[in-house]
């Protein structure tokens, strides 16, 4: 029975838990179990809240004996990435300089998964402060991709996805910043959203880019992502850049999975040179099947997608700079060198040094760079203004589609350390996410098979406009449905081991 | 070479992290690398189109300004390196001659 339960999807479990055939504490014990068996291998989190899930599944158990009405997700577990603050535990954003921080407030996602009744297993690992691709740039050590654990699981939200799939909980939570959650959920074989910007609230994520930090969902299928996507969004006045309208019926337009009539768009930027062959060849065949569900194909260019990448690593970088500046060592986290000999400056500096990583010092110091006078105009001012021309794109691109479809990444997962000395290789990783993240509209990646050359999953994005995150939802559930029945069985169950 | 090891110790101080001189060998030609690839943005044409830095549109946005709970000093304190007299306890902040 444990097994089975950590193999059952999150709409499963929540239907299994409303029919008392389970416990909430059975299901909480399971995965905790799952977590002991397997995390060393996976090392998908950095702290495991036993005594807390257990706590809170007895009490979604004593709700449900009594009676009361709860949210679909009570009972059902979820990883969060250690990027939400989360009261009673640490957060540490996979950095030294917060190394044993237990922050004394819950973010407001934080709130509503406690509020939902989803249990919080723990927190997963992730790349420092959200810069990287890997999860290899956590100060706490690598996660492990569970489909080849010597290659790299995706970043930054690596340790939600690699949870995942390692059937260590049926749900996460991440953040999407140039591509932070569907490039994980690519190269691990599952789902994940980058819901429109302002649509999930940002109070209480520690910050690294702020006009892009998207939280989002994981899930093994669509409808679990939608139904997590679901209990997550919403207008939060707490955050002001939080879009005050109503989510968009995300989990309806999962259970629908109908794709007939709908536009879509190839866009002709997002493949070529550069592009694994089996990466090409699962996405020409997403696109075909779509067509074959009743979808109009057509291409459609976006121009300025080539300076996409460029452009984010200007913005982001800028906008860290300003953000880290908060790690002065004064009022939380480490403090090295105060010895009554240093001031306060030499005393920030050294402790900036020895807390972060590399990744979080070269970008400091770029945005910095991109910041400063005599350079702001050609570099910050220059980005943002690329920035309007790549929204320009998606506009006109809009207006001829419904939505547009990409492969999600370039590649599937790489090795661990092979990219590891070389930023630029490394920053490639997301070349097809970071559109809809400069955009703000919304994106997901939903699997579509496996590579030829190494048996690794690709996956296959789908972009609507802000406000339009049903129709994501439409087009990988119709995509998920038919991949499915055509492999007989999800891509995940190819996984070897696990 | 748009940037040079020197420059890269100069803003490394001013974003307060005291970088080692082996750190700096190894960051100076990789943010090197960096610079010179992120500067194609200045390829194109963009006279008078204007700069997004957000994507939202949402100006001004403000919430009624209402008494509502708040951290107590403890809390706020709970995760301070030093404390004293219920304040942020922090290394001195003047040079000796100031």
């Amino acid at each position: 029975m444990a097994t089975e339960l950590t193999r059952m999807t999150a709409a499963e479990l929540s239907a299994a838990l409303t029919a008392k055939d389970v416990s909430a504490t059975e299901v909480t014990q399971a995965h905790l179990d799952r977590i002991a068996a397997v995390d060393g291998d996976v090392h998908a989190f950095l702290h495991v809240a036993t005594d807390s899930a257990l706590e809170q599944a007895r009490q979604i158990d004593n709700k449900r004996s009594n009676g009361e009405t709860l949210s679909p997700l009570a009972g059902v577990p979820v990883a969060v990435k250690d990027v939400f603050t989360t009261t009673g535990m640490p957060t540490t954003c996979g950095s030294r300089i917060l190394e044993g921080w237990h922050p004394p407030y819950d973010a407001t996602i934080t709130r509503r998964l406690k509020r939902a009744g989803a249990i919080i297993l723990g927190k997963t690992n992730m790349d420092e402060f959200a810069m990287g691709s890997s999860t290899e740039n956590s100060a706490y050590g690598v996660t492990h991709n569970p489909w080849d654990l010597n290659k790299i699981p995706g970043g930054s939200s690596g340790g939600s996805a690699a949870a995942v799939a390692a059937y260590e909980a049926p749900l996460s939570i991440g953040t999407d910043t140039g591509g932070s959650i569907r490039q994980p959920a690519s190269v691990c074989g599952i789902v994940g959203t980058k819901p429109t910007y302002g649509g999930s609230s940002r109070y209480g994520v520690v910050a690294f880019a702020s006009s892009l930090d998207t939280p989002g969902p994981f899930g093994r299928t669509v409808l679990d992502a939608a139904m997590l996507h679901e209990v997550m969004s919403g207008h939060d006045p707490m955050d002001s850049t939080s879009i005050d309208a109503p989510v968009p019926p995300v989990v309806a337009a999962a259970r629908e999975a109908d794709v007939s009539g709908m536009r879509i768009g190839v866009v002709t930027e997002l493949s070529g040179e550069g592009y694994q062959n089996g990466v090409l060849a699962r996405f020409g065949e997403a696109v075909e099947l779509l067509e074959s569900l009743g979808a109009k194909v057509t291409e459609v260019s976006c121009p300025h997608f080539k300076y996409a990448l460029p452009a984010y690593y200007l913005i982001a970088p800028s906008e860290c700079s300003s953000n880290l500046a908060r790690f002065d060592a004064m009022r939380y986290g480490l403090r090295v060198g105060d010895d009554g000999t240093r001031d306060a400056e030499e005393v920030m500096a050294l402790t900036r040094e020895q807390g972060f990583g590399a990744e979080v010092k070269r970008r400091i110091i770029l945005g910095t760079y991109a910041l400063s006078s005599g350079y702001y105009d050609a570099y910050y001012g220059k980005a943002q203004q690329v920035r309007t021309l790549i929204i320009r794109d998606f506009d006109a691109a809009f207006s001829q589609v419904d939505v547009l479809v990409s492969p999600s990444t370039p590649t599937t997962a790489f090795a661990i350390g092979e990219r590891a000395d070389d930023p630029m290789a490394m920053y490639l990783a997301d070349l097809c996410t970071i559109p809809s993240d400069l955009a703000g509209n919304a994106a997901i990646s939903v699997p579509c098979g496996l590579a030829d050359e190494n048996l690794l999953p690709v996956g296959l994005q789908v972009m609507a406009p802000a406000l339009a995150d049903d129709r994501l939802y439409r087009v990988a559930a119709a995509a998920e449905a038919a991949f499915t029945g055509r492999w007989g069985h999800p891509l995940l169950a190819e996984a070897k081991g696990l | 070479m748009p940037i040079t090891r020197d420059e890269v110790a100069h803003l490394a101080r001013l974003s307060r992290i005291a970088l080692t001189d082996a750190e700096l060998d190894y960051l100076a030609p990789q943010l090197d690398q960096i610079i010179t690839a992120v500067a194609q943005v200045q390829e194109v044409a963009a006279e008078g189109i204007p700069p997004t830095s957000h994507a939202t549109g949402l100006t001004n946005v403000f919430r009624d300004d209402e008494p509502r709970p708040c951290l107590t000093p403890e809390e706020a304190l709970s995760q301070a390196p030093a404390t004293e007299l219920q304040r942020f306890k922090v290394p001195r902040i003047l040079g000796e001659e100031e």
